[in-house]
């Protein structure tokens, strides 16, 4: 589903991080840790296509879903017409009416007392909710999630991890950064540590 | 891999960008406010002789409208950076430029359109001849959008900067100078009884040419911002 090879960016003549190379195939999870600062949002910027690689190679078939730090959410709109708005504007699966979808992705990702909220009232953690309820429509086979756990409370952190499991379940697969604190448990993962590249040229 | 139409995807964004602008409604109206001080200054600091201000006025309504164009034009993809709706769009997969278009679009319809409105009293402020009025809201009409259009090119971009207002008026009105030429001779060749139709001609197919390449350019212009 994702192969890469020997992948490596330079920013200002520099690498970023060490070259990495990894197979990922079809309901298989990756797990990119590494310091601060090394490179892991690069790598997955680079996976999602919004960076051109410097070196090496990425195989990937089909357009990857990717949710970075930027929640991509609008301080004007409530929770309700964001949801639909990136509904409408992404696609997906869409089974029931678009109304009825959204206030079951709602519920699903538990905002639905703030549904009708404007964005500016939501704290961190309900903002990566709501921008994490794009798992719930998406059918891009491969997710690239980085530090999906940031801002999380516990009930979150057990949320996402029940959606990224019926997801491999379901035969895609997933690619996530982590600094280290917060793992995803009960997986059988890949791991790949990340190295800084700036070190090894100092 | 469902993604949607570009219509749909296109009047998505449309709609979106309307309700935003509905409830950021001050935001729109300080270009408009702008517009009608910039105008009102006019009469008071060169004196209000009615024939000095028919002479100036085609110049003094079109540098003002395209003072407080350009005003609007650095939140026009400011916001969809900062929060990452623009990486979205981008990997969306839908063609940029068609995004870039919606977006000129919507921006056209809250900041252009008004100017176009206000335009007749603006001409009645500036004492501008009768017969120069039709001219004037002629010539705003098909010059407006290629204010969007161009302005589009220079708020993509300058969008990663932090402080990228000043330097967005700096790279877009030279290229404004030539609309502006043509449109204030339209006006002011229809007050002398001249005929104007050439110059009209020539902003349009400005405008056509605008329209053709712009959201190309603008779009361009966004993925190097991103990058």
């Amino acid at each position: 589903m994702l192969s890469v090879s020997e992948l490596s960016f330079e920013r200002y003549f520099e690498p970023v991080f060490e070259p990495v190379s990894f197979e990922l195939g079809t309901g298989s999870l990756l797990l990119v840790t590494g310091a601060n600062g090394c490179g892991k949002t690069t790598l997955l910027r680079l996976l999602a296509g919004l960076l051109e690689p410097s070196e090496g190679e990425i195989k990937c078939p089909n357009r990857p879903l990717y949710a970075g730090h930027n929640p991509a959410i609008k301080d004007d709109l409530s929770v309700e017409e964001n949801i639909r708005f990136l509904m409408r504007f992404m696609g997906g699966r869409c089974a029931k009416s678009e109304l009825e979808q959204c206030q079951e992705i709602i519920k699903e990702i538990g905002l639905a007392p703030v549904a009708q909220q404007e964005g500016r009232t939501l704290s961190a953690g309900q903002r990566k909710r709501c921008s994490l309820s794009r798992l719930l429509f998406c059918d891009e086979a491969l997710w690239l999630l980085d530090e999906p756990y940031s801002n999380l409370d516990r009930e979150g952190i057990a949320m996402l991890d029940e959606i990224v499991r019926g997801h491999l379940d379901d035969g895609g697969s997933c690619v996530m950064t982590t600094h280290g604190s917060l793992r995803p448990e009960g997986f059988d993962l890949q791991e790949c540590f990340l190295l800084s590249g700036r070190e090894q040229t100092a | 891999m469902s993604q949607p139409a570009l219509s749909t995807a296109f009047l998505a964004l449309l709609r979106r960008d309307f309700l935003l602008a509905y409830r950021r409604r001050a935001e729109l109206l300080q270009p408009l406010v702008f517009l009608l001080v910039v105008v009102t200054l006019f009469p008071l600091g060169v004196g209000p002789s009615p024939q000095l201000l028919a002479k100036i006025a085609p110049g003094v309504i079109w540098i003002a409208a395209l003072l407080a164009t350009v005003l609007s034009l650095d939140s026009l993809f400011r916001s969809d950076y900062e929060d990452g709706t623009l990486e979205q769009m981008v990997l969306s997969g839908q063609p940029l430029a068609l995004i870039a278009l919606a977006r000129i679009v919507a921006h056209w319809l809250v900041a252009g359109l008004p100017i176009i409105l206000l335009s007749p009293l603006l001409a009645l402020w500036m004492n501008l001849p009768d017969a120069g009025v039709p001219v004037l809201i002629k010539s705003l009409a098909i010059g407006t959008p290629v204010l969007s259009l161009i302005g589009a090119i220079g708020g993509a971009l300058t969008v990663s900067l932090k402080r990228g207002g000043q330097l967005l008026s700096l790279l877009v009105f030279p290229l404004y100078v030539p609309l502006l030429i043509l449109a204030t001779s339209a006006v002011s060749a229809a007050v002398s009884g001249l005929p104007y139709n050439g110059q009209l001609g020539l902003i349009l197919a400005g405008m056509i040419a605008a329209l053709t390449l712009a959201p190309f350019a603008t779009a361009a212009a966004l993925k190097l911002s991103l990058s």
